[in-house]
């Protein structure tokens, strides 16, 4: 079964740590990081690896800071005795 | 027979071939004023990735109301006019007779269309004109912090109803899709919400279409989207949308109010 | 010689939009001007597909001119006195957006529902700027149905030079009167592509966006010298008027519209009983005709200025005048139409009796 791996960039300048997209993403990558941006706000960093590029999180984003990317990964099928 | 568990770099992944989500280049690179969460940022979002498929970014004309989004000219690249408090369909019908075969749109809130525009959407509406009507509905007057609005729900606290929204001195809920979709020249009338996934995706359907209708000159289309005013019902985002989901929505159920037989 | 015809003013005022390639008209039914909207919905789009829209009100009239003038295109309208309240609003708005557009104004009697005989009430709005805000309308007074017609032309023009809205004041009777017109050949409906105009974003250039909406005070302020600039440039291009018998005049009638032409009657009758009497009638009531004023009043005993009003422009001729010598006024009101001969009466009583 190919493996899924997504990758996300936020543009924390402009992130309002609304906290909608850690809602929505299915995978708990996303939370309310420590430090701030320039307006303030705690911008959400990832605290996992388990993102599968769903876009959830760009969809419900209403300031469009999330950019997506997602790449199948053919698994090489290794004999391992 | 295991299979490895390669441990992919991030500079593998993050690649213009792998690219699934972008913000929509008809978006203006710019910050949104919108409180976080608000549903505004999402509904231009959404409806400039839709003019940015359509690939009618020059061909599309909208008029901004006066309300929270009396700056969506600043973030929509598109040909825009500001139009005074409730005039927007009025202003959009000048547009359209002008230019019948560009795009024309209206995105307006609750106040703006339903009360102080009412007279206005009513009649555009009556006469077909062939423009969409982007709908706002989060039951308050946003911009002016948080006043009562006709789609205020009963009981709903707002500034200028602090102890509720009593119908008996302050008057009922105004579904105006519902009342509007009787009229023969109106097309296409649909309310949707913007405070999940799902019915982003479903929202940015509905816009699409009617943007087709109004391609095939079918008349007036109106997508009521009902949304959330985080700062001004004092809420969270996530609460806000829970408002929504829990309390609005039930008041002003989502699907499709009326739909053109278009022949496939 | 143009076609010559017996029209109506409102009449002769719809033929000359038609003639002159308007685009749209919006407007409502209103006595005393009904009769634009009628003759336009029978002529207008069958010869130049002009489009012709019965607005569900003033309101929403003014705010379609709004948006077909945001396009490039000559919009206009026509009311009479409560309409034109009813667009004061989306005045203001089409003057800090500074667009084109052209409307008449067939003054009633009022204030309120009033009546729908011809008057002049309507003259500080008009002038002085009915909305909010500072701006000002250039104003033409017609006083004949010729220039019911030929001011739609030349409103066009100005509308266009200075991204202003222009009003043809007029009044009931001029409206509802026949009278001989030469009118304007005709002009092809042409589109023009105004960098300005929201004809949808071009492939490579900025969007284009109409707003009157300027939250920093600075910027307001930057639109509002920017206004006052076009309002003295008209002062100084645009001032029209027309004047009778000044060389010797010892005393001024001043008027405008219908009233100047009772007023030039009322006139004659003061010479052949020897009284020297100038005429000055001011065409655009915005930009005033300053000059002239303060220039006879300079050499004459005094000026009568006849309204169908409580005394409006006369305040504008005493600021021209600047004490520089009387200024009296004379009326009437509510629809009333004076007479020449009560106007002479009462200028012998104000200026000849008095001595």
């Amino acid at each position: 079964m190919a493996k899924v791996v997504g990758e996300i960039i936020i543009d924390i300048e402009r992130c309002k740590a609304c906290e909608l997209c850690i809602q929505a993403c299915p995978e708990q990558t996303l939370a309310l990081g420590k430090s701030l941006n320039h307006k303030g706000y705690q911008y959400v960093v990832k605290v996992n690896d388990n993102c599968t590029g769903c876009v959830n999180c760009a969809i419900i984003c209403p300031d469009a800071v999330i950019t997506v990317y997602r790449k199948v990964l053919k698994t090489k099928q290794v004999e391992t005795t | 027979m295991a299979v490895d568990n390669v441990d992919v770099l991030v500079e593998d992944v993050v690649k213009p071939e792998n690219l699934v989500y972008r913000r929509p280049s008809t978006l203006l690179d710019v910050e949104l004023h919108y409180c976080p969460g608000c549903g505004h940022s999402t509904v231009h979002k959404i409806f400039m990735e839709v003019v940015e498929e359509m690939g009618i970014q020059n061909d599309i004309i909208g008029v901004a109301p006066v309300g929270c989004a009396v700056f969506a000219y600043n973030y929509m690249d598109v040909d825009m006019q500001q139009a005074a408090h409730g005039r927007a369909c009025a202003v959009a019908t000048g547009i359209k007779r002008m230019l019948p075969d560009k795009f024309v749109f209206t995105y307006q809130g609750d106040g703006d269309l339903a009360a102080i525009g009412g007279n206005e959407t009513l009649h555009a509406a009556n006469r077909g004109e062939n423009f969409l009507v982007i709908f706002i509905n989060n039951a308050v007057y946003g911009m002016t912090s948080g006043q009562m609005a006709p789609t205020t729900i009963e009981g709903m606290v707002t500034t200028t109803s602090p102890y509720g929204r009593d119908p008996k001195t302050m008057g009922w809920p105004l579904k105006f899709g519902e009342l509007i979709a009787p009229l023969p020249g109106v097309a296409y009338v649909t309310r949707q919400a913007v405070n999940t996934v799902q019915n982003v995706r479903r929202t940015k359907k509905a816009l699409q279409r009617a943007l087709e209708y109004q391609k095939m000159g079918l008349g007036f289309c109106l997508v009521e989207i009902v949304s959330n005013c985080p700062s001004n019902w004092k809420m969270t985002p996530i609460e806000s949308n829970n408002y929504v989901q829990n309390v609005l929505i039930p008041y002003y159920p989502l699907g499709d109010i009326k739909v053109p037989e278009v022949k496939k | 010689m143009g076609e010559v015809k017996l029209m109506k003013g409102n009449e002769a005022l719809a033929e000359a939009a038609i003639r002159a390639g308007v685009d749209a008209y919006f407007g409502y039914p209103i006595t005393p001007q009904s009769e634009v909207i009628e003759y336009l919905s029978r002529e207008a789009t069958k010869r130049t597909g002009m489009v012709v829209l019965q607005a569900e009100s003033e309101v929403a009239a003014i705010n379609m001119i709004y948006g077909a003038a945001g396009c490039g295109k000559k919009a206009m309208t026509t009311s009479s006195s409560p309409g034109i309240s009813l667009m004061q609003e989306g005045l203001s708005y089409i003057a800090s957006a500074e667009l084109p557009c052209l409307l008449a104004n067939i003054n009633r009697g009022g204030p309120g529902l009033g009546t729908i005989q011809p008057a002049q009430g309507d003259y500080f709005q008009a002038v002085k700027g009915g909305g909010h805000g500072d701006y000002r309308l250039l104003v033409l007074a017609p006083y004949n149905v010729q220039e019911m017609a030929d001011f739609v032309k030349l409103g066009f023009e100005l509308a266009f030079k200075y991204r202003n809205p222009v009003m043809i004041l007029a009044d009931g009777a001029l409206g509802q009167m026949m009278e001989k017109v030469e009118l304007p050949p005709q002009e092809q409906r042409v589109h023009i592509e105004y960098p300005w105009a929201t004809t949808g974003k071009p492939k490579n250039g900025e969007r284009r966006v109409i707003t009157s909406l300027h939250i920093q005070p600075e910027k307001m302020e930057e639109i509002n010298l920017r206004l006052q600039r076009k309002y003295k440039q008209m002062q100084e291009e645009e001032v029209r008027y027309q004047t009778k018998n000044l060389d010797d005049a010892e005393y001024i009638f001043t008027a405008f519209g219908l009233v100047s032409r009772i007023a030039m009657k009322a006139m004659d009758l003061g010479r052949q009983r020897g009284y020297k009497i100038g005429w000055i009638r001011p065409i655009t009531l915005f930009p005033f005709p300053t000059k002239i004023f303060a220039e006879v009043a300079q050499r004459v005993k005094g000026i009568l200025d006849i309204e169908m009003n409580s005394g409006q422009m006369v305040e504008d001729v005493k600021l021209a005048v600047s004490g520089a010598t009387r200024v009296e006024f004379y009326g009437r009101m509510g629809g009333v139409v004076p007479t020449p001969e009560e106007i002479l009466e009462n200028f012998e009583k104000m200026f000849i009796k008095g001595e």
